[in-house]
């Protein structure tokens, strides 16, 4: 009876295996979530195949929500999210949860004025800009930071993402971190209400607007702004500094902030003097106990092979690695994995 | 001819007269027709059950408020419950007209050669990707409303109320030309086939009268078209309501309820598209659910009403005919 049933599994395995094309005992890891760090997923899974051809990868990139969602009903095998996990969504989970920081990203000040000069701006003065309390571009906060620059008589529109998005989760994360009046009025989350703007569907809406209005001024993630050839604004950060968002500047936030052990952190506002203020981590989630053996074995010494030789790689798509120190506590957790 | 008498004859008697046949004919025909209404009472149903929890929470202030907080979980869909109304008005008051014009031009006056290519050219209209179009609306469409008409507008209609205001680009109005736009080739398709079944006898009869080609159009044509055409135009409102992606890039998404046309708005079907993947708490999905409700709600009051005056137009043409 036994082999039977096993028989009957096998036959269907095969035919499930011939309906998909592939005729070879792969396995399959199956993973839902962020479509930020998509790209760089991707590329990884790509890669890795060379590494361990035993084992596929499909990631869905449907959104946080969605990534955070499927991986509660363990629909997939992993999940990924541009934020960390709420903690009522946490005690929802069956089992613990895991949040494996990956790379990192920030988001960029774009505007569109003659001359694209770089505008240097600081907490107040975003914050004032996105609580609609300054409105035209020659305020005097914004002459005081840009003594050089040309700005002016002109209304400014603003311009914000009307999709949910972990870039908006980084956004007014930051916002309500620098501005207790943002944070009574708005708060953080992927979409919010805002206070003031015009809304533009993804990244490439937010720019079509700027670029299409003079005087708009918006925010996009830092990838985007630099392959679109936009000017951002530098940031003073907590330190005092004036900040250009690159690469280092986003992995100098991630070794300067404070990162708790379950590694739900947030790194917008870091202290670090050459932190960039405005950035933020994504995640996989994983169980801590993996129910099937063999997958958790496979997904483990992924996640290992990411933290290490997968962060190499994340700079030429324009991520931000981890610094040195928290790739060490991140490798830590992952051997925490049971299986 | 007898031979063809005799294959007449022979056709008559070759199938039996199969009871069975019919009756099978007839369940597999309304067990279609019975699948297709039980998918609309299903999605109905869903709807209603996805979004329980906030229908029960909010009640009838979800129809009535206009906060959208998905922080503090407050949510009130008036905001875009008019913004879905009244970009689909707009989208109606435009294309109705071109359309209508359009169709009685392919079918009454337009050269013969002219008229295929010219469908052909309409129908292409139709399969241009929503999402395309909408960063033509971006790109295109959006920089010269503003630089040209709207200016226009404010200057000489800016004392109606509905063109004050500083003039984004991205509006209302953008929302309602695109959404202009992506109904006028299945109101055109429509309307023409409908003023192509008006039977030739209906023109000859008008001409002998010794009417022009206007009236021949306006008697014959048109007012025996009526019912069909008015029908077109609900096949194309229904089309406007559901407009989701093109209207999410022009529309400008703020949940708000403003007079003029220049100021930004929201539609219920651009919020779900917006936010619906990154809501990660049940109540905001919840909420999301209940926009889709409300959606489903409209569309089918949309129909209804449509019957309703269909119903009116039947009695009065009837009556005018006696």
């Amino acid at each position: 009876m036994k082999t039977h049933f096993f028989t009957c599994k096998l036959l269907a395995g095969l035919l499930l295996a011939g309906i998909a094309g592939t005729a070879s005992a792969q396995m399959t890891i199956n993973g839902a979530g962020a479509t930020f760090p998509y790209p760089i997923y991707s590329k990884w899974f790509d890669a890795y195949a060379k590494v361990d051809p035993s084992v596929r990868f499909n990631y869905q990139s449907i959104g946080s929500g969605g990534g955070q969602k499927q991986i509660l009903a363990q629909t997939v095998d992993f999940g990924a999210s541009d934020g960390p996990m709420s903690d009522d969504n946490l005690a929802k989970a069956p089992g613990k949860l895991l949040h494996i920081p990956t790379v990192a990203g920030a988001d960029v000040v774009t505007y569109n004025l003659p001359g694209s000069p770089t505008l240097r701006l600081d907490a107040e003065t975003i914050a004032d800009i996105f609580l609609g309390k300054i409105k035209k571009w020659n305020d005097p906060k914004l002459v005081a930071l840009n003594p050089g620059a040309n700005l002016p008589d002109q209304e400014m529109v603003v311009v914000h993402r009307s999709d949910g998005s972990g870039t908006t989760y980084i956004w007014t994360d930051y916002l309500s971190k620098i501005s207790p009046e943002w944070k009574q009025k708005v708060g953080t989350n992927t979409s919010v209400n805002w206070p003031t703007g015009l809304g533009g569907k993804g990244n490439e809406g937010v720019a079509g607007q700027i670029k299409q209005t003079p005087g708009a001024l918006g925010y996009v993630e830092l990838i985007y702004a630099v392959q679109n050839k936009m000017p951002y604004a530098d940031v003073k950060n907590s330190a005092g500094e004036f900040v250009k968002a690159s690469l280092d500047s986003i992995t100098a936030a991630l070794a300067t902030a404070e990162i708790p052990d379950d590694f739900r952190f947030s790194i917008t506002n870091a202290p670090g003097k050459d932190a960039y203020p405005i950035s933020g981590a994504t995640w996989i989630l994983v169980y801590r106990d993996q129910k099937d053996p063999a997958k958790g074995k496979k997904m483990v010494e992924f996640l290992k092979w990411a933290e290490k030789d997968g962060e190499q790689m994340a700079k030429d798509l324009q991520y931000a690695p981890l610094p040195e120190n928290l790739q060490q506590r991140v490798l830590q957790r992952v051997n925490e994995i049971k299986y | 001819m007898p031979a063809v008498e005799g294959r007449a004859h022979a056709k008559l008697e070759v199938p039996p007269p199969s009871r069975f046949a019919d009756k099978a004919f007839e369940w597999l025909t309304l067990a279609m027709a019975l699948a297709v209404v039980l998918l609309v009472i299903l999605v109905g149903w869903q709807l209603a059950r996805g979004s329980s929890a906030a229908i029960q929470k909010f009640g009838f202030h979800f129809l009535a408020t206009s906060t959208w907080d998905p922080v503090a979980e407050q949510f009130g869909a008036l905001p875009f419950i008019y913004g879905t109304v009244v970009s689909s008005l707009i989208a109606l008051l435009i294309a109705v007209p071109l359309s209508i014009a359009t169709a009685i031009y392919l079918t009454e006056l337009a050269p013969l050669w002219i008229r295929q290519p010219l469908t052909s050219l309409i129908e292409m209209l139709a399969a241009i990707p929503s999402v395309i179009l909408g960063l033509w609306g971006i790109f295109v469409m959006i920089p010269f409303l503003r630089d040209y008409p709207f200016p226009f507008l404010k200057k000489y209609l800016g004392w109606s109320g509905l063109f004050t205001g500083p003039i984004y680009g991205v509006s209302m109005l953008a929302g309602g030309i695109i959404i202009a736009i992506m109904i006028l080739p299945i109101i055109t398709s429509v309307s023409r086939e409908i003023l192509r079944s008006v039977p030739n006898l209906q023109r000859e009869a008008a001409y002998a009268l010794g009417a022009t080609r206007w009236e021949v159009t306006r008697i014959a044509v048109l007012s025996y078209a009526k019912r069909g055409l008015f029908g077109a135009v609900i096949l194309g409102l229904g089309r406007a309501l559901g407009e989701t992606m093109a209207v999410t890039m022009v529309i400008g998404n703020t949940p708000q309820i403003a007079t003029s046309l220049f100021a930004p708005g929201y539609t219920l079907a651009s919020v779900i598209a917006n936010e619906f993947t990154e809501a990660t708490t049940d109540l905001y999905l919840e909420a999301l659910f209940e926009i889709g409700l409300v959606l489903f709600g409209i569309t089918i009051l949309a129909n209804l009403i449509g019957q309703l005056l269909l119903r009116t137009l039947k009695t009065s043409s009837g009556t005018r005919g006696a």
